[in-house]
């Protein structure tokens, strides 16, 4: 996975030595909320011209110490040092101030703005008279997209932009304010791969002029191809840093997680039994067309692909949330209504969807509601909830996946994100699924609970229960399906077995170089 | 499959702080506080008015909130899902001009009533349809249907009083025989009964608020979430049409601008009942509680010789009290950090 | 459809400034509204020519003035992504203190009346806009609660009195009713208001975080925009305008009760709405949101000259909101995906 020296590694970075100042120091800086420590020990160094990863599993402190660097959350303790002297980063506009660019994961724009005013928000150009000087402001954002080689229409709508597009506006904006740090807190995790290496030529383009960029994945080889130092963070404290070529991914693995992980991936066994779901010429216009597919008992099918070829749309078909032009869905040899979750559900399909906090979870609900939020009308009696069973339903499967938590009245939103994703888990599991449609199984998950949503996956199948897996990480696929179905632009460009694939033939299908009868 | 290991860690995180502060804070619920200010309210009316206590007042009080209280239930349910129905006044205006016109035009008291009913469900769906099937937000179109209807009742009934209601009907406005309880009151206590169980304890009321607090993770879950907000605004139109009907009874007339701005008086109740104007928060028995409340303080105001313009102060400041106390707790949460920071810098 | 967007697209100078599909769709928002006015306009006049002399145009313009002034004040709150609705207590208040103050200075200059009903205004304002800013409750809540308290204190200091015009100074009257080359006076203070409020709204950069706040919230403190500040000055002007519109009130009636512009709130809100302002924020002109408020007015003004019976007004004005409502709607969807089809051409280019 790590491409050696080929590429972004070779450049060495301006001034990554010992005796020079770094350009940004944070150092023992320490954040409470509460009663919960969030950062304890925060530190790193960034030096000019270098792009360095900032590692560390969820609840690491990552995301508190990217705050404090922006200026939204203020440090107990420790110091935030530029060019060697304190500063007191009191708001984003200081921050910004102070040269600090904060790229989101989820871009923050102004939808309903152009552009070029998405990146000169609150400093517009101005002329005579205190007035935004449009004019300027246009010219000014497409001097800065012509830098970053992209082409983009400074005075069209933010509205409807990709997430990539987004990145890059505010990258641009980052440009614009001549940020001398800009962080990216985990960019690529919504880019496809031709999205990813032009985000990398930027990055690059950046280093080059002197800016220090700061990377935040959860994609170990993307880091390996695109960051000269490394940094890990474990449990709110700073544990090392070190250049990269002076490491590897299991080495950086064993300082995430603090133990060895043995083995990421378990292999399945189960031969699979009668097909569960047959998907026979499903089309939605414009989205998906033709795609024939089966699943069987006791098998992983994984849908691979670029974002954007479709595959949480077939999903989506499949178990009814948007309506299907053509095609039909058969689970057990029945065939499906369109377009009603409910009707998924009563042939037993579960939907665990790549959102979260948005689709999977009611986060101000509390733990054991979300739990029993789709088996509430099979723990009634007359027409009425039991709460008894539904908490014996939650605390069973809160203990059966390990769940870590406060209370079970707690709200979701009080679990880290890989305890999210286990009560998501669990109320499908609840309804005793025939097949379980699990989209982005691990996205946003750290590595021991990655770990155990596979072992999870793997029982499933043991227990004869056939599951439809969407993921973006191909290790991931590789090492959990048994069969490989990859789409490309809204078709099924090819099918492999485990024993086929590799990492070039599905990368070769999902770009469309590889077409279905060549499989 | 769950072992010793997996109980031990289910138990572990309880000697946590927090959950003692979970405790506490279901003790101080927003009803709690309720409860303390009805009493409150009894207090105050006993001191200004040795009547204040009779039955009587309280039959009045009941009388002349029975309506607004009952339009409050399905108003419940809306917020908590997220939405608004600002319509309901009107509806209630337009089912009484239709009870009216049909009773004067020699119909049955039955039969107008069969059809104001009927014109209630049709335009909450009506409703419904603009704000599920096209998407609309639901405060823009139901300020727009309450022009509308408010204007069906003025077409009805332009500037006519439809009286002469027969007496069974207009005896609605005395209490209940042997007793000193309104009809409205009753009909009211019965329903929020209803809704209460309904909301609190089936299937149907968490879905409404899954759909409040995250419309798509129901969505995903199986709610059908556009039927029931639909169903939703039906059954608020036909309790409003309800409203309307048992209003004209207890006036014994009826007319097109009955019951004009009462719809803020609804939205008021359920909020100051505690019902997030946000959705997915509220509980049925804090909107009795505000009915109560209401209620009582109108009924020991008016004893009082306060006018019902100055009384709407009240209503007022009720109504921020119940967005600004909840909020206090955050408010002083952030000014005790900031206070601490600032020593923290000031001691480094 | 088409057809008709593509001539605006074509009559239209292009501006260099903005998107073509932005500001041609709010171009054609604004101008479907007042084509919406010339046909009403033009088929009353088929039906009834006398819509069309001076007297009866004169009141389509005056009539609307004080809706079109708190229409205003009122897109600066919505869109921020909250909402006023003690516009209509506040006039109230505003213009019978007003009459007060004629009552007890019966030669006050009209300037200082207008600017003593702003006064009142701006309070109520800043209170609203402090509660809501500061405090970080709701609008609909806050201001629904400050609807009842206005309404009430205005009770109260009402008191069952009632401005009468003979109070009222003969100069301030003629304000409320006079001509300025054939236009009613009330009409140009409110189009003067729309100009100033529609040109700052384009130009200057706090009137630009209004729209940042309310086309997203949290990216807006995220960009350093005094967020708390700029609600707190959204709500200060509308309560400015609101009071202003108290003493045009007066100004036009000569009269005040305790119950004067009772129900305002909603029919200003739905002017903004027709307007084409979005009731969730972020996007929405002051001229639009005046035009909807002139629209509404002329359908009433059309169908009183048409001899409709009054009886119909309202029920017509409500259904000419839900079809404001809904076309606004298919106007997004139809952006939407003009913008997303621009986007994959340009991907695939």
């Amino acid at each position: 996975m790590a491409k050696d020296t080929e590429d972004g590694v070779g450049t060495e970075p301006r001034g990554v030595s010992p005796e020079e100042q770094p350009l940004l120091r944070v150092d023992h800086v320490a954040k409470s909320f509460g009663p919960v420590k969030a950062l304890i020990d925060g530190s790193v160094d960034l030096y000019r011209g270098e792009s360095h990863a900032l590692l560390g599993e969820n609840g690491a402190g990552k995301s508190t110490l990217v705050k404090i660097l922006a200026g939204v959350y203020q440090p107990d303790a420790g110091h935030v040092l530029l060019d060697g002297v304190p500063i007191n980063l009191a708001s984003p506009a200081a921050a910004r101030d102070a040269g600090i660019s904060i790229i989101y994961q989820e871009p923050t724009l102004f939808p309903d703005l152009s552009v070029a005013e998405n990146i000169f928000m609150g400093r517009q150009p101005l002329r005579t008279g205190r007035r935004i000087d449009r004019g300027e402001m246009n010219s000014h954002s497409k001097d800065v997209f012509t830098r970053l080689g992209v082409p983009l229409n400074p005075s069209r709508l933010a509205r409807g932009l990709s997430v990539a597009d987004q990145q890059i506006v505010e990258i641009a904006k980052a440009i614009s304010f001549n940020a001398q740090i800009i962080v990216m807190d985990e960019p690529t995790a919504a880019l496809t791969e031709v999205e990813v290496s032009r985000l990398f030529d930027v990055m690059k383009n950046l280093r080059e002029q002197g800016t220090a960029v700061m990377f935040i994945s959860h994609r170990l080889g993307e880091v390996f191809e695109a960051c000269q130092r490394v940094t890990v963070m474990r449990d709110g404290r700073f544990v090392n840093t070190s250049r990269i070529e002076d490491t590897d991914i299991d080495t950086i693995i064993r300082s995430m997680v603090g133990r060895d992980v043995s083995s990421m991936y378990a292999e399945n066994t189960t031969v699979p039994g009668e097909n569960v779901l047959e998907v026979e010429h499903l089309t939605r216009e414009g989205v998906f067309t033709d795609v024939t597919f089966n699943v069987r008992a006791g098998e992983i099918v994984a849908l691979a692909g670029l974002v954007g070829a479709g595959r949480t749309e077939v999903a989506r078909g499949i178990f009814g949330i948007d309506k299907v032009d053509a095609g039909t869905v058969k689970v057990g040899g029945k065939k499906l209504a369109h377009g009603s979750p409910l009707a998924a559900m009563a042939a037993g399909i579960g939907f665990v969807p790549e959102d979260r906090r948005q689709q999977g979870l009611v986060m101000d609900m509390a733990i054991d509601r979300n739990m029993a939020l789709a088996s509430v009308g099979s723990l009634s009696h007359f027409g009425l909830i039991r709460k008894a069973s539904e908490r014996s339903l939650a605390s069973e499967w809160a203990a059966r996946l390990q769940l870590k938590f406060g209370r079970l009245s707690n709200n979701a939103s009080t679990l880290s994100g890989g305890n999210q994703q286990k009560v998501v888990l669990g109320k499908w599991l609840a309804r005793k699924p025939r097949l379980l449609i699990i989209d982005e199984p691990t996205r946003g998950i750290d590595i021991g609970t990655k770990a155990e949503v596979h072992r999870l996956l793997s029982e499933l199948v043991a227990q004869g229960v056939a599951v439809l897996m969407i993921s973006s990480e191909l290790p991931e696929v590789l090492g959990m399906a048994d069969r490989i179905l990859v789409l490309h632009e809204g078709r099924l460009a090819a099918e492999f077995s485990r024993g086929e694939a590799d990492e070039a033939n599905i990368m070769r299908a999902a770009t469309g170089q590889l077409k279905k009868s060549a499989a | 499959m769950t072992t010793v290991e997996d109980r031990e860690l289910l138990k572990l995180p309880e000697a946590e702080p927090r959950n003692i502060e979970d405790r506490l804070r279901g003790l101080v619920r927003w009803e709690g506080g309720l409860v303390i200010l009805f009493v409150a309210s009894l207090f105050y009316g006993a001191s200004t008015s040795p009547y204040f206590m009779s039955i009587q007042t309280f039959f009045f009080a009941g009388l002349n909130f029975g309506e607004i209280a009952i339009m409050a239930l399905p108003m419940t349910f809306i917020i908590i899902t997220g939405e608004i129905d600002l319509s309901v006044a009107s509806m209630l205006g337009l089912s009484a001009s239709i009870l009216g016109y049909l009773f004067m035009h020699g119909w049955s008291i039955w039969a107008a009533m069969a059809i104001c009913l009927v014109v209630g469900i049709v335009g909450g769906a009506l409703n419904g349809f603009l704000i599920t099937r096209l998407g609309l937000p639901s405060i823009a179109v139901t300020i727009g249907t309450l022009t509308l209807y408010r204007g069906i009742a003025l077409i009805v009934l332009s500037t006519n009083t439809a009286t002469g209601f027969p007496s069974w009907t207009t005896n609605l406005s005395l209490p209940i025989g042997g007793t000193h309880i309104a009809y409205d009151f009753a009909i009211f206590v019965v329903m929020a009964i209803i809704f209460g169980v309904v909301l609190h304890m089936t299937p149907f009321g968490r879905s409404l608020f899954a759909i409040g607090l995250q419309q798509e993770t129901a969505f995903f879950s199986g709610v059908r979430v556009k039927r029931i907000k639909f169903l939703l605004y039906v059954l608020s139109g036909f309790i409003c049409a309800f409203a309307g009907i048992l209003y004209t009874f207890q006036q014994a007339s009826s007319a097109s601008d009955t019951g004009t701005g009462l719809e803020l008086n609804v939205v008021a109740i359920a909020l100051f009942g505690g019902v997030s104007i946000f959705g997915g928060r509220g509980t049925i028995f804090g909107v009795f509680l505000a009915v109560c409340i209401f209620g009582s303080l109108q009924a020991s105001l008016t004893d009082a010789n306060v006018s019902a313009q100055a009384q709407t102060i009240v209503t007022g400041v009720l109504l921020l009290i119940s967005v600004l106390v909840p909020n206090a707790r955050d408010g002083f949460s952030r000014v005790r950090s900031q206070v601490r920071r600032r020593r923290v810098r000031g001691a480094t | 459809m088409s057809i008709i967007d593509d001539e605006v697209a074509t009559t239209l100078p292009s501006k260099p400034t903005g998107s073509p599909i932005l500001s041609r769709v709010l171009r054609f928002r604004e101008l479907a509204i007042v084509v919406a006015i010339a046909l009403v306009f033009g088929a009353t006049y088929l039906k009834n020519s006398q819509i069309a002399s001076a007297a009866n145009v004169q009141q389509l313009l005056s009539g609307p003035a004080i809706i079109i002034l708190l229409a205003v004040g009122e897109t600066l709150v919505i869109i921020t992504r909250n909402v006023d609705l003690s516009v209509g207590s506040v006039l109230g208040l505003s213009a019978y203190l007003d009459g007060v103050l004629f009552e007890h200075n019966p030669h006050l200059a009209v300037p200082l009346a207008l600017l003593a009903g702003l006064g009142v205004g701006l309070v109520c304002g800043m209170v609203n806009g402090v509660i809501v800013a500061y405090a970080r409750v709701p609008s609909l809540v806050v201001t629904l609660g400050m609807l009842y308290i206005v309404r009430g204190v205005d009770a109260i200091v009402v008191n069952g009195h009632q401005i009468d015009p003979s109070s009222i100074p003969q100069s301030f009257v003629n304000f409320g009713s006079n001509n300025v080359l054939g236009i009613p006076i009330l009409f140009i203070v409110a189009v003067v208001a729309v100009a100033i409020v529609g040109y700052a709204m384009r130009s200057f950069r706090a009137a630009r975080d209004l729209y940042a706040i309310g086309s997203n919230p949290d990216a807006a403190v995220l960009a350093g925009i005094p967020v708390q500040r700029r609600i707190f000055s959204a709500f200060a002007i509308s309560g400015a305008l609101a009071g202003l519109g108290g003493a045009l009130y007066l100004a036009q009636l000569a009269t005040v009760s305790s119950v004067a512009g009772t129900g305002y709130e909603l029919n200003v809100v739905a002017a903004v709405v027709v307007g084409g302002v979005a009731i969730f924020g972020g996007s929405g002109t002051v001229l639009g949101a005046a035009l909807g408020a002139l629209l509404l007015n002329t359908i009433n003004g059309a169908l009183d000259t048409a001899n409709i019976a009054q009886f119909w007004h309202q029920a017509i004005a409500g259904a000419m909101l839900l079809a404001a409502i809904a076309f606004d709607r298919f106007v997004v969807l139809r952006t939407d995906r003009v913008l997303r089809v621009e986007g994959a051409q340009r991907d695939n280019g």
